[in-house]
């Protein structure tokens, strides 16, 4: 009986990992290959070369400090934008005062709220970073101008231009295109958490802090263990790649502050004719990404709570 | 949430996982055919009959394929050669092409690969292919039969001799091949406006001292001295090289192309960069300008918020609405001031070379149809054409006689002739992009003017970096 269920889920799955084994496996097993060549990308003649990639990758700095900045921001934007999503989330959904009737609620004008927290979500993300670059504009953009308008015209960061807060820029960005969506992905959650759960805790006594970390959060879990995994991969993939080539100075820079793996790939493909070298980088970021998402499941393992 | 499903998400993912490592290694064979395309057969048109109207052999009846970058001059006058192109060889008509694009590379690199390339591509843009590659590979055609090739006007001049001085060099690789030809001639340098300098009764200052001097004076208007994109701080060579050349002499920038050893620590290197190091301590660099990029900075200059700027005469036709807010501002480009007394070169010495490259790719169906368009392009009408449209020069030398041009134009030429035999040509930025744009100019420039390094530590890191572009195998290098 158990074999014939296999075979038949397999049955169905034919067609599917087909296409996914076209599609998504076989780009991965030519990345893997193409990374012990020495193929430029501009011509169809290339040899091996082993591991002499990977060897220089191992002395190139600023394959280093792309992986650097990579890293913090897929420990750091995941944390940041989760727990603005979840903390506003909470507002719109059980944080409010009681009203009549109402067990819970969110805060005054919540639906209000909910649009403006969603309403990056259909900006596209080129228009994103082209409106914070405006805004970090040091010369004419409107935080120096709210700078100089509050009385602290002598604090005029370079912002993007500044290799020490650069990376936080672009990162703040990230953040508010992001996390409305996380707003709208808890909300719902929230919203299929029973009610009697909260009036039972409410009536215990139970305040907000306490009701949030007994009662939401567990019950959100799996949701914010996907949202962990998703903004994960956004933050060392194609989002990353995007904030940083439009914003940020060089690219990548200033000096090398805001280089990301993604764009060090595209930047030895496409400007430096080295394609071979860059998929070498391409298989240590598919590494990067490997670990991360292992660490996370362990981490995230959890007894699910049903209810 | 509360799903209870029979099985789990995770389960399903595992199974799926173990199917598709099975599926892997059949993967494998199919994708090591998948770059195979490069197979040597021949697919190129035969030639036609050789004439006086028709020098390269062009076959009348082929097809032909163009690709132009769609930048700053737009593809307008190519499309106008095109039409020129057809008028000689009518039955070719309907098998012309002619894309643009600004991805460049992105568009042709599945095409190089393929060994199915344009016939002639403008090779231009931030998604540049890499020439070094491009030549190292054996992509392109030989140009020198278009060189030797009689010229539209004058067919008892070859077309290499009508050219500008230095563009068939440039187009070259340590051979006697020429690889690319440059279409446009840029003339870079110290761009500014007349009529802006005239507000504080001055004219461009043609020694250091007095530039220092103006932009003191600027200051006390609230106007800053120089402004610069900050984001690509590559910009700042533009009048920097040129700069160094003139105080050391053109020595000084040929040992730098060429990467040797210790070529940066010349003095006149450190006196250049003491030099511009000292606009920004004395507060003459329009704030805020290393966060700028190139429109944001070229805006701040053209709405008169500092007076210079380190740029290329494309500047014109880029910043051409912002200029015409003003309209006496009568843009005009200066050559790097004299530091002292003792400088190699004379006051006037300029940066100025080819812009926009066109190349035949090797494996191009009909690279005589795209020679012959590139002919055509070099002829007297479409480079007035060309002039016109975008007010900037072609390689053609000349060809500017009759044309009324734009001030900024105006005074290129002006400059070009005030320095006669005394042009530079760096190719650090053609040669080596990554050194000079990433490098050089966001790791080190960029932070200098920001005041984040002392010009000693800028050189210190720029040596370092070029030494580690010359021990770098993967980089093809040159020597001129």
């Amino acid at each position: 009986m158990k074999h014939g269920k296999y075979r038949f889920i397999a049955g169905f799955l034919v067609l599917p990992l087909a296409i996914y084994a076209i599609f998504v496996i076989s780009p991965f097993v030519q990345a893997i290959y193409y990374s012990f060549t020495d193929w430029t990308g501009l011509s169809p003649d290339m040899k091996m070369v082993g591991l002499d990639n990977y060897a220089r990758l191992f002395q190139d700095d600023v394959f280093w400090s792309a992986v650097g900045n990579s890293v913090t921001l897929l420990l750091l934007l995941p944390v940041v934008t989760l727990s603005l999503g979840l903390f506003f989330a909470f507002m719109l959904n059980v944080g409010g005062r009681r009203r009549k009737k109402a067990v819970i609620g969110g805060v005054r004008g919540s639906g209000t709220y909910k649009i403006l927290y969603f309403f990056p979500q259909v900006l596209s993300v080129p228009i994103v970073a082209l409106l914070f670059q405006f805004a970090y504009n040091p010369e004419s953009g409107a935080l120096n101008a709210f700078f100089d308008a509050v009385g602290l015209g002598n604090v005029q960061p370079d912002w993007l231009g500044d290799p020490q807060i650069a990376l936080w820029c672009v990162m703040a960005a990230m953040v508010w295109a992001n996390v409305g969506f996380y707003v709208v992905l808890f909300s719902a959650g929230m919203s299929s958490i029973p009610k009697d759960f909260y009036e039972a805790a409410l009536l215990d006594g139970a305040n907000r802090f306490n009701t949030f970390f007994r009662i939401t959060l567990p019950l959100l879990w799996d949701t914010v263990q996907t949202g962990w995994i998703y903004m994960g991969i956004l933050a060392l993939d194609v989002s990353a790649f995007a904030f940083v080539q439009i914003m940020s100075v060089g690219p990548g820079g200033p000096d090398y502050s805001t280089e990301v793996l993604p764009l060090y790939v595209y930047q030895k493909t496409f400007r430096d004719g080295q394609a071979g070298y860059a998929t070498a980088i391409g298989v240590s970021l598919l590494i990067v990404t490997l670990i991360f998402s292992a660490v996370v499941m362990r981490l995230g393992r959890r007894e699910r709570l049903e209810f | 949430m509360g799903s209870t499903s029979a099985f789990n998400r995770r389960d399903l993912v595992k199974r799926a996982a173990a199917l598709g490592i099975v599926a892997v290694p059949a993967m494998g064979m199919l994708s090591a055919c998948a770059s195979g395309g490069g197979s040597d057969s021949d697919n190129k048109v035969e030639k036609g009959k050789k004439s006086a109207k028709n020098p390269l052999a062009v076959n009348e009846s082929a097809g032909l394929d163009v690709v132009i970058f769609d930048g700053g001059f737009g593809d307008k006058y190519a499309k106008d050669a095109q039409s020129e192109y057809l008028k000689a060889f009518p039955k070719a008509d309907g098998k012309v092409k002619l894309s643009s694009t600004q991805k460049i590379q992105s568009t042709l690199q599945p095409r190089f690969n393929g060994g199915n390339p344009p016939d002639l591509v403008d090779n231009s843009g931030a998604e540049q292919m890499d020439f070094g590659t491009l030549v190292g590979k054996d992509q392109l055609t030989d140009l020198s039969a278009l060189l030797d090739a009689p010229s539209v006007d004058d067919p008892n001049k070859k077309v290499r001799d009508t050219l500008r001085p230095g563009v068939v060099e440039m187009g070259q690789f340590g051979g006697k091949e020429t690889w690319i030809l440059y279409y446009a001639y840029t003339v870079y340098g110290v761009w500014y406006s007349k009529s802006n300098l005239q507000k504080l009764d001055a004219e461009y200052p043609e020694t250091w001292d007095d530039m220092l001097a103006l932009c003191a004076k600027a200051k006390k208007k609230g106007v800053a001295g120089w402004t610069y994109p900050g984001k690509y701080p590559y910009y700042l060579p533009f009048s920097l090289y040129p700069f160094i050349a003139k105080i050391g002499g053109a020595e000084v920038l040929r040992k730098i192309d060429n990467l040797e050893p210790n070529a940066w620590k010349d003095p006149a290197v450190k006196a250049a960069f003491d030099a511009y190091y000292e606009l920004y301590k004395k507060g003459y660099v329009l704030k805020g300008s290393p966060g700028l990029d190139h429109l944001q900075s070229q805006k701040a200059w053209a709405d008169g918020k500092a007076l210079f700027i380190p740029n290329g005469s494309w500047v014109e036709n880029e910043s051409a609405k912002q200029i015409a807010k003003n309209p006496n501002f009568d843009l005009a480009v200066g050559a790097p001031s004299s530091l002292s007394d003792s400088d190699k070169m004379p006051y006037g010495t300029i940066w100025a070379s080819g812009g926009e490259p066109y190349i035949v790719p090797r494996k191009a169906r009909n690279a005589e149809g795209g020679m012959e368009l590139l002919r055509i392009m070099l002829s007297k009408k479409s480079s007035q054409n060309f002039i016109r449209q975008v007010s900037s020069l072609t390689s053609l030398n000349g060809g500017t006689e009759g044309l009324k041009l734009p001030p900024g134009l105006a005074s290129a030429q002006v400059a070009l002739e005030k320095a006669g035999q005394n042009i530079v040509n760096p190719r650090l930025q053609d040669w080596y992009v990554a050194l000079q744009k990433e490098r050089i100019g966001v790791g080190a420039l960029g932070e200098m003017m920001a005041g984040r390094l002392t010009p000693d530590e800028a050189i210190k890191k720029i040596q370092k970096y070029a030494d580690d572009t010359r021990d770098d195998s993967s980089v093809k290098k040159y020597k001129r």
